[in-house]
């Protein structure tokens, strides 16, 4: 997702001479190509991220369009006030880069785990929050954060994550996309969570249970018709997010589902609990505990079907 | 007596009469810092009331949004608004709130209120108007409480870096902050030198005397290639006997009577 961040940066960059990138002081290896080729618009700010925040801030003031960049810890809770106030309150065209979604750095201690900033971005008035779930998301998001007037928060895993998409779908500002159509319940993933979930859909469908797999970059502003059409076509609704229960992905769904679907309906979260994981570990060690692994994910859709064991008939 | 003393009194009488009708705080930090805004609005600042959005003009940022009372009651005094419009200060539906919002009213670059934040906006306007190859300055009023946060000297530390002789801080260095005296809760002292040492060139007068004040602004940038920051002693409360010094003024509002001789202190 980095590679398909710099380089939607670079050709955002050659088409609009208001785009400005600056960092605090992280980018090795990544945004080398981007200070080279646009030296006036790049800023390493050192490692005072509230300073760049309140800086940007003050770029945008200018007619500017400056993109902010730090490990999604940092860049969100380090200068959570002057994004609040001199971003969000302003309604700036400020848009702020947070590497290491969820566990992506999840053997640098929970300073590094990017486990709640979603719930915290998702409270801020103005502010779009976007989690791409594949580089092509990630290539999608980018073209709309230039468009959008106002803040886009937007949370990047690491390097290296496959395309799932198989083909380019539409996604403005506020919308999901099915990537596969199933009858029995609806998985809706979003951010990296998107790879597992995919597979999870893919497996159980092998199994006889017919999932549809909704992809939902966007937390905010929520996908509101489409969850409540898997509600209504479904019955049944799974998230799956790389973040805390508190705030995020699920929290969203649950209040669509609360408020808008009068239905009766199954709905679980798979999601991190209430916790910073005590645990030392990588990624997949981490999923495999908190039942975000391939195996987590279709466990938990068992159950909300009410299948017991692993093989199931439809019930 | 110059036209900005003149200008300077009637601010004074407007904040008193503003923070009395609407029984609002921080009269006493809006009062040290008149003499400032009067001397920036009336001979320093390349602005246009008719057009506030004017692309070349210079930026001044009012970071120590507390005493927004003083920037309304200036830009009235200066004809970005009515002075009819002061009358709505803290009323119900009106744009004048107890700290500057952008744009509420014509003339306010940015929102303020939170104290450390806007000398980082000036440094991300001083960088604009030099990469567009403009000639305005950003001047940023800041208190002397809030150089207290760390942000005001990352920003401070950046500026040098970025040799930004196109920005202006201004200490309203009143020497009394949120819940004691500066020396006394985090001392600033060596203040001057602190400014130097980060890269700054620095001058330092009394913020009252409208001489000494234009003097140091009209000479900007003090130094090319480097960020100006103008320590201004000032006194709390200024103008008005009872007020100055007293750091009760910090919260307190003038009832009718204090009003009333606050105002016969300052010539009807």
């Amino acid at each position: 997702m980095r590679t398909a961040f710099v380089k939607s940066m670079i050709a955002l960059a050659r088409e609009d001479e208001r785009i400005y990138l600056l960092t605090g002081d992280l980018g090795y290896s990544v945004l080398e190509e981007f200070r080279d080729a646009f030296k006036n618009r790049f800023y390493n700010v050192g490692v005072a991220e509230a300073n760049m925040a309140g800086v940007a801030a003050g770029l945008a003031l200018s007619g500017k369009i400056p993109y902010i960049y730090s490990i999604a810890t940092f860049v969100v809770m380090r200068c959570l006030e002057q994004i609040r106030n001199d971003i969000c309150y302003q309604n700036l065209n400020v848009k702020i880069i947070g590497v290491g979604a969820g566990l992506s750095y999840s053997l640098y201690g929970a300073s590094h785990q990017s486990i709640d900033d979603v719930g915290v971005m998702r409270s801020l008035p103005n502010l779009v929050v976007a989690c791409p779930g594949d580089p092509l998301e990630t290539e999608l998001v980018m073209q709309e954060s230039r468009r959008h007037q106002g803040p886009v928060y937007i949370r990047l895993a690491t390097k290296g994550e496959p395309v799932i998409h198989t083909s380019r779908p539409e996604l403005p500002v506020g919308r999901g996309a099915v990537l596969r159509e199933g009858k029995d319940l609806t998985l809706i993933a979003t951010g990296n969570m998107l790879e597992n979930a995919q597979l999870a859909a893919r497996e159980l469908e092998a199994q006889g249970l017919s999932v549809r797999l909704i992809s939902m970059p966007y937390v905010k502003p929520l996908d509101r018709d489409l969850i409540r059409k898997a509600v209504k076509e479904t019955g049944r609704v799974v998230s799956v997010e790389e973040h805390c229960a508190t705030g995020g992905l699920g929290s969203a769904i649950a209040e669509v589902i609360a408020e808008e679907c009068p239905a009766r309906v199954v709905f679980k979260r798979i999601a991190l609990p209430d916790k910073f994981p005590p645990e030392v570990g990588g990624r997949a060690y981490l999923r495999e505990i908190y039942g975000l692994s391939v195996s987590g994910i279709m466990k938990t859709i068992n159950e909300a079907c009410g299948i017991k064991g692993k093989r199931g008939v439809k019930p | 007596m110059r036209t900005s003393e003149h200008k300077a009194r009637n601010i004074r009488k407007s904040i008193l009469q503003m923070v009395s009708r609407a029984k609002a705080a921080h009269v006493g930090g809006a009062l040290s810092v008149a003499d400032l805004l009067a001397v920036l609005y009336f001979d320093v600042l390349k602005i246009d009331p008719a057009q506030p959005h004017w692309e070349d003009r210079d930026r001044l940022i009012f970071s120590k949004g507390h005493a927004v009372a003083a920037l309304y009651a200036t830009l009235a005094e200066r004809g970005f608004v009515s002075k009819e419009t002061l009358a709505n200060y803290y009323a119900n539906g009106s744009k004048l709130g107890g700290h500057p919002v952008m744009d509420s009213v014509p003339g306010i670059e940015c929102s303020t209120g939170s104290l450390g934040h806007g000398l980082a906006m000036g440094v991300g306007m001083a960088i604009a108007g030099r990469n567009d190859g403009k000639s305005h300055r950003v001047f940023v009023i800041v208190s002397d409480g809030e150089c207290d946060e760390g942000s005001t000297w990352e920003a401070a530390m950046f500026a040098s870096q970025m040799k930004l002789d196109n920005l202006v801080v201004v200490v309203d260095y009143n020497r009394w902050q949120g819940f004691g005296k500066t020396d006394e809760v985090v001392n600033l002292e060596p203040f001057r030198e602190k400014w130097q040492s980060f890269g700054w060139e620095t001058r330092e007068i009394n913020g009252h005397d409208h001489g000494e004040i234009f003097q140091a602004l009209s000479g900007v940038p003090f130094r090319r290639g480097k960020p100006s920051a103008l320590i201004a002693h000032t006194t709390k409360g200024k103008g008005v006997s009872f007020m100055e010094g007293r750091f009760e003024w910090h919260y307190l509002s003038p009832n009718e009577q204090q009003l009333k001789n606050a105002l016969l202190e300052l010539g009807e």
